[in-house]
């Protein structure tokens, strides 16, 4: 059960790099240039879903959104990993003030969604892939803070620790030698949660013109133009929504079966 | 005395949390390049008239000045004036604040309603069919965008069927029936879409009661598992359910602001789309201010209720 569960997550993951890498290379149209004479055309054998309002092909753009998807999952979920881990570890390895301080400080983060954020920086530098993939990246910074945290002090209480610290290991030496190495699975699975929730978060910015803007095809501003056309064309609005949606169940079941995975003491009895 | 004690220290991480957000709210719009007088005339305003400009919006003191203005207003209830159209924020948020808290509010009600119900399922079937479908269903429900969400309920109960209003809003004082149907599709979207996150938690409170000694006693004087559940599981399951609510509140306010895109509601939501597309910054930063304000004042009354629902709490020494 739980083994099919990362199987699912790696193959729906797979789906996703495997349209980003091949559009890459190839799509059947040009996602971009705008064709007039064919508007919103139903699905066929040319255009396996169809074509959206300016006449372009709904797949080709399909496959090139995987792009933005991937791209600003990669560098939000980095982002928050290469700030939010460290301070994790040292919260969790310092103690007393600096814990407070930093947890705290991660709170009020926390308070200050991605969306908010994204609002701000928008309205101040204009929207873009950059300021989502800030916003983002910068929002989950919190959640990767708590998750190395919280392993750290598990790691801390463990004997080997104590001996390494009694033969005169430094804390700079047990924090990169015994704590990083144990931790780095629930990175892992934080990673790999963190990613879905970087999608649903990108695909809302970029719906609502926060995010990438056109004509660049990302899922989230596909939905944007297909809403224009809900009564005349609903089955546009299925696509770019179903991606996102397989995307984010993929990277999610990952996580889950990654974990189960990697600690056999989380595996629940059936 | 510790009660006491416990309530004025929350009240000091409120204050602290907030001094902290105002601080990074105020230094993300100082990032601004130029600056707001600049934007407001343009690339071509001779040097003298943006000077002119930033003197009378005050643009000219130090940044800690600017910032001891701000805050200080917000603290008595001023969240700025909009550079654009002179506005107050304040007129701008109020009449706009009914429709967001209905979303979530009838949201955050409407979630409980549906994953309580469905955890307590997950749980109890937990090795059947029954309970692997919830599990499931909730797996795929993490994964739909709330706006998808509410995109495909359009297009089923407004296209297809045609049985509610695709978008819009009536203010409830002008007609109730009406107010009720332009809210349907987006609490009924919003409610299933948190619904979904919340089932995983409720589905493993629910577990532990099933493992506690308790639970065992009541089912061995013949207590059904449903009437056992109820008795004694619900309150303790509320404990760990309030603490998920309190950190969705900001996702499900999130979630609000989304769906009122979708449906064109005149929420903050909105008010936030109009601001940031018209790059009105002292809107924006007042009314994202005022959001965070909400999100932690109700996290500090979460932790407060806790005192409430758990009676061990309001005695003893700190959990």
């Amino acid at each position: 059960m739980k083994k099919a569960q990362l199987v699912a997550g790696l193959v729906l993951v797979g789906l996703v790099v495997l349209a980003a890498v091949v559009s890459l290379f190839w799509t059947p149209f040009d996602p971009i240039r705008v064709v007039p004479g064919e508007r919103l055309a139903p699905p066929s054998l040319t255009h396996f879903l169809g074509t959206d309002g300016f006449g372009i092909d709904i797949f080709s753009r399909l496959l090139v959104g995987a792009r933005t998807t991937l791209a600003v999952g990669i560098i939000s979920v980095s982002l928050a990993a290469v700030f939010g881990v460290p301070l994790g570890m040292l919260a969790g390895q310092a103690g007393g003030w600096v814990d407070d301080v930093v947890m705290r400080t991660a709170d009020v983060v926390y308070a200050l969604p991605a969306l908010l954020l994204a609002m701000l920086l928008a309205s101040v530098f204009g929207a873009s892939t950059t300021t989502a993939m800030i916003a983002i990246g910068v929002a989950s910074i919190p959640a990767f803070a708590r998750v190395a945290r919280a392993g750290t002090l598990q790691v801390m209480a463990a004997d080997f620790i104590l001996a390494a610290r009694v033969s005169g290991t430094s804390r700079w030496g047990v924090a990169s030698r015994h704590v990083a190495p144990n931790i780095a699975p629930v990175i892992g699975v934080q990673a790999s949660v963190g990613f879905a929730m970087a999608i649903l978060a990108e695909a809302a910015l970029s719906y609502l013109g926060l995010g990438t803007p056109r004509p660049n095809p990302t899922w989230g501003n596909m939905l944007r133009d297909a809403q224009n056309y809900l009564f005349v064309a609903p089955l546009q609005a299925v696509w770019p929504g179903l991606a996102i949606a397989v995307a984010v169940l993929g990277f999610n079941l990952l996580g889950d079966g990654l974990r189960d995975y990697l600690d056999p003491r989380l595996r629940e009895v059936p | 005395m510790q009660l006491g004690l416990r309530i004025a220290k929350r009240l000091g991480v409120f204050s602290v949390s907030l001094l902290g957000a105002s601080l990074l709210i105020f230094a993300i719009t100082q990032a601004l390049p130029g600056d707001v007088a600049q934007v407001l005339l343009g690339t071509d305003a001779t040097p003298e008239a943006v000077a002119q400009l930033r003197a009378q919006l005050g643009l000219d003191r130090p940044w800690l000045v600017q910032y001891l203005d701000w805050i200080g207003g917000i603290l008595t209830g001023d969240f700025g004036v909009s550079h654009l159209s002179g506005d107050a924020v304040v007129s701008l948020l109020l009449p706009r604040l009914a429709v967001t808290m209905w979303l979530v509010g009838f949201a955050m009600f409407g979630s409980l309603l549906l994953a309580v119900p469905a955890g307590m399922i997950a749980a109890l079937k937990r090795r059947s069919w029954q309970g692997i479908l919830v599990s499931a269903s909730a797996q795929v429900g993490m994964a739909i965008p709330v706006f998808w969400g509410g995109i495909l309920a359009v297009v089923i109960f407004a296209v297809w069927l045609r049985w509610l209003p695709a978008n819009g809003y009536v203010p409830l004082t002008q007609n109730p029936a009406s107010w009720a149907a332009h809210l349907v599709l987006p609490v009924l979207t919003l409610s299933a879409v948190q619904a979904a996150v919340l089932i995983r938690y409720v589905r493993s409170a629910f577990v532990e009661v099933l493992n506690e000694d308790y639970y065992r006693t009541a089912r061995s004087i013949g207590w059904t598992p449903m009437r056992a559940l109820f008795r004694h599981g619900l309150r303790n399951v509320a404990i760990s359910l309030v603490t998920v609510l309190g950190l969705q509140v900001s996702s499900v306010l999130v979630g609000a602001i989304v769906i009122e895109s979708v449906f064109s509601l005149p929420g903050l939501g909105s008010l936030l789309m109009t601001a940031v597309a018209q790059r009105d910054l002292l809107v924006v930063q007042g009314t994202v201010m005022f959001l965070v304000l909400a999100v932690l004042a109700i996290s500090a009354l979460v932790d407060f209720s806790y005192l409430l629902i758990d009676p061990r709490q309001r005695t003893g020494r700190e959990a």
